[in-house]
């Protein structure tokens, strides 16, 4: 539990001292730094899995901050230029041609998009394998979806701000699935966009909420999801609580101070992330065209919408789930549909601390059962992801409506078969080398 | 305190090797984003040397071309305009132009490479208004009766003479800036670069 | 054991709709690798303003960027600048994009980066503009004359068709034969379009040779600071039991 009645710094007479006597006096930085840091005791069973929370920090701070930079010569402008190339275009190429360094900066940016979706699915996938959503730590289960939704509006808007033919149309499509809403869909629709079709005004406000609004909250979530965290502690692969085994002191006898354990953990995997993020920035920033999209090298042509129009990778696996729903179901239209089982997918995630009826936490000690789920779940993921690449055939709808099913039932079967299964006895202290 | 002073000399030294290689990747971690607010290519182009025909330019008469967005004069002096440039020591700020705001081939009596034509940019020197032309002398142009020519700032009166340079005072503190220029043929002048040793 | 027979049941999902899905895919040829010569680029450069730059601009790229292919401002400014009077201004076309429309019915495509966006997954940009630029066909129903086998009904007449001649497409066998000879051999036509692929290449991204040099100092470097990083961690871990 975060102790925050630390005593205060006292100073041992010197002027360095006296002056880190007088800051603490007014603001809580020993017990801050000892709370989250020097006395916040994590489990020291930690494995790989556990590296992405602090990569999904360090991935932020640099979108942040190349943001910054990029904004300052980035201009949302869709009237076209004297060569006839949109403003908002141009300006992306200008980053990359005219401006000095400016073509690091925004390969580090949407290299960036990509990575940060990279390491939060994994973040998650370690969440839902150790059982991280499970009492007492739904609240923070919570926050970290809600990072999720705002993450996915983030990267959809910063999409559309380089203005090809990639951002244009995913951002028509997407745009569209309002006006599946009864009723009050096409004026929203509208109401969104600020137009008629995908035009300036629309461009102008997906860069306000993409620069300023979205980013607000993600960080606000970001430090609700780190305190909620600190209040319970942290979670380990075994999935036991280390704080039911605690020494003379009140130290869980398996937890280890952050700092300096984990800090320097940290930091070796934060120099390892960046080597791999490296050589994608410097060797293959276009990912292979899935970071950035060879048709959003063409600019953005209302009248000409390319051969094949797929999201970016992270969006496809929940894109897929859109294009499986083909029926019509009382008296509403399939587009609705697919749009609410699209939502649905993404929802259904925050909902797990609750479905979940295991006595156990970890995949170390659950029982066939969940694992077989588990798999099914994860193949249908991948599987997902790469239909909703792919251009549309009665073989690919078939196959991601079975995905979809399957998504599905991993969440919602979740009540019943965690209650069927076999479990293994959890150990009394975390499993150590 | 107590982790203090179990820092023995070789996780010392592995702190500290790590913070300096750290550091030093932070430092250069810098260099592209502060180098990012430099002037652009675009910025460099639009800021790109001016050439300048002058020879449709008549004895008495003043043009102004764009350098870098500021307004640089190019002044074909008469005789009578030259002239008026020694009358002047005593009234103005650094008649001798000790202040280097011309580069060093151009301090001399006309502040020019050639004594007729004036390169000067046109901005006052106070707080960055473009002074006006008042060429005649005498009272015609609503100057004193002892003025020879020259210019007034409209801003706050500041006036400066044919070579630009600023009369005791007024609020400009130092004569106008001559650009960097030269000469590519007998009436075509290049501004914003001199050719070192041409 | 089970770990395994997962990844592989994972694996196998993955990868098979890759074969099931694989559609019927254009043929590309490969284009040269001419980015580490200078000479070729430069020629490159020449057919591009000589052929391409009357109808199609590279308005991102600026002329004194030329000599980053080895030219003195000066030979860009005597050989290569038809459009522009200053060394730093972008390589426009003199004619404005809504009179071309005019002419054209449609406005010719800025080429800046046309081998970044010709990438597919049947090959890289270059090879689709080596193969476009070689497989233009006599077809008299066509208003220019010509159409090409990649680009079906294309609007672009060819351009460097005295260079090649004149090909005729043989739709029975999917081939393409030169039936009048142009003033280039086959091969020395070809070298010629690798050349101007290659200008295109590095048009696309100018930054691109620079940044593959930065990458391995900036890798060379990581490795050091891993080395350090790695070594502080076991220092401190040694101590966790």
């Amino acid at each position: 539990m975060a102790n925050t009645n630390y005593e205060k710094y006292k100073s041992d007479g010197s002027v360095q001292g006296n002056v880190l006597e007088w800051f603490d006096a007014r603001f809580p930085a020993t017990s801050m730094w000892r709370a989250h840091l020097s006395e916040y005791y994590a489990p020291k069973n930690f494995n790989f899995l556990y590296f992405f929370g602090s990569l999904a920090i360090l991935v932020l701070v640099i979108q942040v901050v190349t943001g910054i930079f990029l904004v300052m010569h980035y201009k949302p402008d869709a009237s076209l230029n004297a060569s006839g190339i949109p403003v908002a275009f141009a300006s992306v190429e200008y980053i990359m041609r005219d401006v000095p360094w400016g073509w690091l900066i925004r390969y580090m940016h949407s290299t960036g998009a990509s990575a940060f979706f990279i390491v939060v699915y994994m973040h998650m996938y370690r969440g839902l394998i150790y059982g991280s959503y499970r009492q007492p730590r739904e609240l923070i289960w919570i926050f970290g979806s809600l990072i999720f939704l705002c993450l996915m509006a983030e990267a959809f808007m910063g999409y559309l701000l380089p203005w090809g033919q990639m951002s244009y149309w995913g951002a028509q499509v997407i745009v569209n699935l309002f006006s599946a809403i009864p009723l009050v869909g096409e004026p929203l629709s509208i109401w969104v966009r600020g137009d008629f079709v995908i035009g300036d005004a629309t461009l102008n406000r997906f860069f306000s909420f993409h620069v300023i609004a979205v980013p607000l909250v993600l960080i606000g979530l970001v430090a609700a999801h780190i305190l909620a965290l600190h209040e319970v502690g942290s979670n380990n692969p075994d999935g036991i609580e280390i704080k039911k085994k605690k020494d003379a002191n009140g130290i869980p006898l398996d937890g280890i101070p952050f700092h300096p354990y984990y800090t320097v953990k940290d930091i070796a995997v934060v120099v390892g992330f960046l080597i791999v993020f490296s050589i994608i920035v410097f060797f293959a920033p276009e990912g292979g065209g899935y970071f950035l999209e060879y048709n959003n090298f063409i600019p953005a042509d209302p009248l000409k919408t390319p051969p094949h129009i797929a999201p970016v990778w992270y969006f496809t696996p929940y894109y897929s789930m859109l294009r499986a729903m083909v029926w019509p179901l009382l008296g509403l239209d399939a587009k609705f549909w697919g749009v609410v089982l699209m939502g649905a997918g993404v929802l259904v995630i925050a909902f797990l601390p609750w479905l979940d009826k295991s006595p156990v936490k970890s995949i170390r000690y659950r029982g066939p059962i969940y694992k077989g789920f588990l798999a099914a779940f994860l193949v249908s993921f991948f599987m997902l992801g790469y239909l909703g690449a792919q251009p549309p055939s009665p073989a690919s709808e078939v196959l991601s409506q079975i995905g979809t099913l399957v998504y599905f039932a991993f969440f919602l079967a979740m009540p019943w078969y965690t209650k069927i299964d076999k479990y293994k006895p959890e150990p009394e202290r975390v499993t150590f080398k | 305190m107590s982790n203090e002073c179990k820092v023995d000399d070789g996780r010392r030294r592995l702190i500290f090797a790590t913070a300096a290689v750290g550091g030093v990747g932070a430092i250069g971690a810098l260099v592209p984003f502060l180098s990012s607010m430099l002037p652009s290519e675009r910025a460099k182009a639009a800021g790109a040397p001016v050439e300048v025909d002058v020879s449709k330019l008549e004895p008495g008469q003043m043009m102004t071309v764009e350098w870098r967005g500021k307004p640089v004069w190019i002044i074909n002096r008469t005789e009578e305009m030259l002239a008026s440039l020694g009358k002047l020591t005593d009234l103005l700020v650094d008649p001798k132009c000790d202040v280097p705001q011309q580069p060093e081939y151009c301090h001399n009596e006309t502040r020019s490479i050639k004594p007729n034509y004036m390169v000067v940019v046109g901005i006052c020197t106070h707080l960055g208004c473009s002074p006006g032309q008042k060429f005649k002398s005498g009272t015609v142009e609503g100057m004193p009766p002892e003025w020879l020519g020259g210019f007034l700032c409209p801003c706050h009166g500041s006036t400066f003479d044919f070579a630009g340079r600023v009369f005791k005072n007024k609020p400009a503190p130092i004569n106008l800036p001559v650009p960097p220029h030269t000469y590519l043929a007998d009436t075509r002048i290049l501004i914003g670069e001199d050719k070192k040793g041409a | 054991m089970k770990a395994n027979s997962l990844k592989t049941l994972v694996l196998a999902f993955c990868f098979a709709p890759l074969a099931a899905f694989a559609n019927t895919s254009v043929h590309l040829d490969r284009a040269p690798d001419v980015q580490g010569d200078p000479a070729a680029l430069q020629n490159g450069a020449k057919i591009f303003v000589n052929y391409c730059l009357t109808c199609h601009g590279a308005s991102q790229l600026r002329y004194n960027r030329l000599t980053e292919l080895g030219l003195t401002e000066e030979q860009v400014k005597d050989n290569l600048m038809f459009t522009a009077d200053k060394i730093g201004e972008q390589m426009k076309i003199a004619a404005r994009p809504e009179e071309q429309k005019k002419w054209f019915g449609a406005t010719p495509p800025d080429l800046s980066l046309i081998a970044r966006s010709r990438a597919s997954g049947d090959g890289s940009g270059a090879d689709w503009l080596y193969t476009y630029l070689r497989s233009f066909y006599r077809d008299e129903n066509r208003p220019t004359g010509w159409n090409n086998v990649i680009f079906e009904n294309v609007g672009m007449p060819h351009v460097l068709w005295q260079l090649q001649g004149e090909q005729h497409f043989d739709h029975e066998n999917h081939k393409l034969e030169l039936v009048v000879p142009g003033q280039l051999s086959p091969e020395e036509y070809d070298k010629q379009i690798g050349d101007l692929v290659g200008f295109l290449v590095w048009a696309a991204e100018p930054e691109a040779g620079l940044r593959k040099k930065i990458g391995v100092g900036v890798l060379l470097f990581l490795g050091v600071l891993f080395a350090a990083a790695y070594l502080l961690k076991k220092e401190y871990w040694k101590d966790v039991h």
